[in-house]
């Protein structure tokens, strides 16, 4: 089809206006997506990763909105569009997986109703028509007899089960995009495996474009194509997984990854970011991780901008691991 | 499912037999029903002899064992005052009070979820706040002075709807009904009202809270995610969950309705049951008392069996087992 990424977002900004003050949960997000891509969108709790998903749905509660900034979905604007617009845009175009598949589905309401709704809200289907069509998403992710299934009450099937539906009915409408907000945090780890497979054939297979949210950075590195790292309210480094695992540019992104266990350094004292996530009603001014970064000086009081190395990777600060400054491979920089 | 039902009734029988013996002899403690049919000038002899006819001779537990012996033949006593059935006066005073009770239980619906829903999906707004302060003066307020209160409004300063009585009834399946005719329905809406105010404040709270809690939960969220409507979402999706606890608090209260009747009922001159109750204890009418209070007993126990059953068709995770109740 045509070269331009399916989702575009430029410079996103959603702020919750607070009685104790404007906290900035996203603060100029930039980042796109490419038909059949998987972007992994990591950073540790609080960083705004789920608060962009939401974004992108146009599903920001009150008190807080999108400031400013553009989502761009196959071109078309999001950003100010009515919410009657909107509405027919989710589910359809953009779907979402949430992270616990305990919640996600409506307990009083039968599976069936709760699949074939999703259908008759974006076109005029017949009951029939809609019910196969239903039966036929839960084939591809994987339910045996979904017939039966169909009958059931979610509070019938186990979580990973819950989340495959949640998936099938994300996938219905044949969407271009979904976001997928940690969707695998809730299962165990085989059944996470089952479902982190079955979503890589149908991106490969459908041309589907995803935002894979976590902060499983060991899920992320196995799924994603590419890799945006946000802290506080921003992206602080992005490009392809393997080059960003393999040799990240951003100190807190080295942070993260020392952070993950591994069988290299058994019995080895695990690295910790020093310090805690700003309060994002008091953001500092400059860059944000400054005050926890071993790297930082008097340059990081003014904010650095998300600038490229090379083609196809990008990072926001002023002392990057790059190759002329830092010969050594990743050593434990946190450690005391 | 009928292991269940049978179970339950078993333990019903067991509620009633238990509230017989504290209602036949509590109530030998609040008074000598003889001192009302006896006159100044009569003498000793004749005093007896009105004791011996009312039974009220022998001892209480023979008094007993023969109340017992004819409620099982579905005789609950003789009234002293009427000399007709006890449970025929209470049956044939029942389908006003039950009349009254439904309209009620209506009214908490019809005012109660609505307004709960507004109030709890827009909790900032004056109007929700309106609507709390007016919940909150529905349950402190007492029933009988929201009666006096109404009857003053309406009837005496306005003189919009009548004060007592129930007006014109049509017979519904022979049974005189008063929401057929325009009069009858004018004569219901004051008492009615005043018995429902308490339910629903009752409502509009557990709705609020339960929209409150609701709407913030991710099944709502990925109800919107999937481009419902917002009309789906809150009459489906939110509606649903929080008609459980709506559902089964009403039902509860169902025979509090009637219970508190007694109030409204004597405030409205409304001829039911709650009224000849009254009128009985004055007089101390001891058979319509034990039989008024036994079918209130009975009434209370049918109406929590039908809760259960119908709570399990609400929430299908409630499947009702033969674990018991």
């Amino acid at each position: 089809m045509n070269d331009a990424p399916t989702l575009q977002v430029t410079d996103l900004k959603t702020h919750f206006f607070t009685k104790a003050g404007v906290a900035k949960a996203v603060d100029g997000v930039t980042l796109s997506v490419n038909r059949g891509e998987v972007l992994g969108l990591v950073g540790e709790s609080g960083s705004g990763k789920t608060v962009t998903g939401f974004s992108i749905l146009g599903l920001v509660d009150q008190p807080g909105r999108i400031v400013s900034g553009s989502i761009r979905l196959n071109g078309e604007e999001l950003v100010g569009k009515p919410e009657a617009d909107l509405r027919k845009i989710r589910g359809r175009k953009v779907a979402m997986i949430f992270q616990d598949p305990m919640m996600t589905l409506n307990p009083v309401l039968r599976v069936d109703t709760q699949m074939i709704e999703a259908i008759r809200a974006h076109g005029d289907v017949s009951e029939e028509a809609a019910r196969e069509r239903s039966r036929e998403a839960l084939v591809r992710v994987g339910i045996p007899s979904p017939d039966e299934r169909l009958q059931s009450y979610p509070h019938q099937f186990s979580g990973g089960m819950r989340q495959r539906v949640a998936i099938a009915i994300a996938l219905l409408n044949e969407p271009d995009l979904i976001v997928a907000d940690e969707p695998t945090t809730a299962l165990d780890v085989t059944i996470q495996a089952q479902i982190l497979y079955e979503v890589q054939k149908l991106c490969a297979e459908t041309g589907l474009a995803m935002i894979w949210i976590t902060h499983d950075l060991a899920v992320v590195g196995g799924l994603a194509d590419r890799l945006a790292v946000m802290y506080a309210g921003r992206v602080v480094e992005e490009g392809p997984v393997d080059q960003v695992l393999d040799a990240p540019l951003h100190p807190y992104t080295r942070g993260l990854i020392g952070s993950v266990p591994s069988h290299n350094r058994r019995g080895a004292r695990l690295s910790q970011i020093p310090g805690m996530t700003p309060s994002l009603l008091h953001l500092p001014e400059g860059c944000s991780f400054a005050a926890r970064c071993p790297r930082a000086d008097d340059a990081c009081r003014v904010m650095p901008p998300l600038e490229g190395f090379g083609p196809s990777r990008a990072a926001r600060c002023h002392h990057p691991f790059t190759a002329e400054n830092d010969g050594q491979e990743i050593d434990l920089t946190f450690n005391e | 499912m009928s292991v269940f039902i049978l179970r339950r009734l078993m333990q019903s029988a067991l509620v009633m037999v238990a509230m017989a013996v504290i209602v036949f002899f509590g109530i030998h403690l609040i008074g000598d029903p003889v001192w009302m049919f006896v006159s100044p000038d009569m003498d000793q002899q004749d005093i007896e002899e009105v004791t011996r006819a009312l039974g009220l001779d022998r001892p209480i537990w023979e008094q007993f064992g023969y109340f017992v012996l004819s409620a099982l033949q579905g005789d609950l006593g003789t009234s002293f005052i009427f000399g007709e059935p006890a449970l025929g006066l209470i049956i044939e005073r029942m389908p006003a009070t039950l009349e009254l009770a439904f309209t009620a239980l209506l009214m908490a619906v019809a005012f109660g979820i609505p307004l709960g829903l507004y109030a709890g999906l827009y909790p900032d707004s004056a109007v929700s706040k309106a609507i709390m302060a007016g919940s909150i003066l529905g349950f402190s307020l007492p029933t009988f002075w929201v009666g006096i209160m109404l009857i003053m409004v309406f009837a005496v300063i306005l003189g919009w709807l009548p004060s007592t009585g129930r007006g014109d009834t049509v017979d519904l399946f022979g049974v005189p009904v008063s929401f057929l005719t325009l009069d009858g329905l004018k004569h219901l809406l004051l008492p009615a009202f005043n018995l429902a105010l308490l339910k629903i404040s009752l409502v509009i709270r557990l709705t609020r809270a339960g929209t409150r809690e609701a709407i913030h939960q991710d099944y709502i969220k990925f109800a919107r995610a999937k481009g419902l409507s917002t009309r789906r979402i809150i009459g489906v999706h939110l509606l649903k969950n929080i008609l459980i606890p709506v559902v089964t608090v009403l039902g509860l209260e169902f025979g509090s309705l009637i219970a508190f009747s007694v109030v409204t009922e004597t405030v409205f001159a409304w001829p039911g049951m709650g009224k000849l109750l009254i009128e009985a204890i004055q007089q101390l009418d001891r058979p319509i008392i034990v039989a008024y209070l036994i079918m209130i007993v009975f009434l209370f126990v049918v109406i929590n069996l039908i809760v259960d059953i119908l709570y399990s068709i609400l929430d299908p995770r409630v499947r009702l087992g033969d674990r018991g109740a």
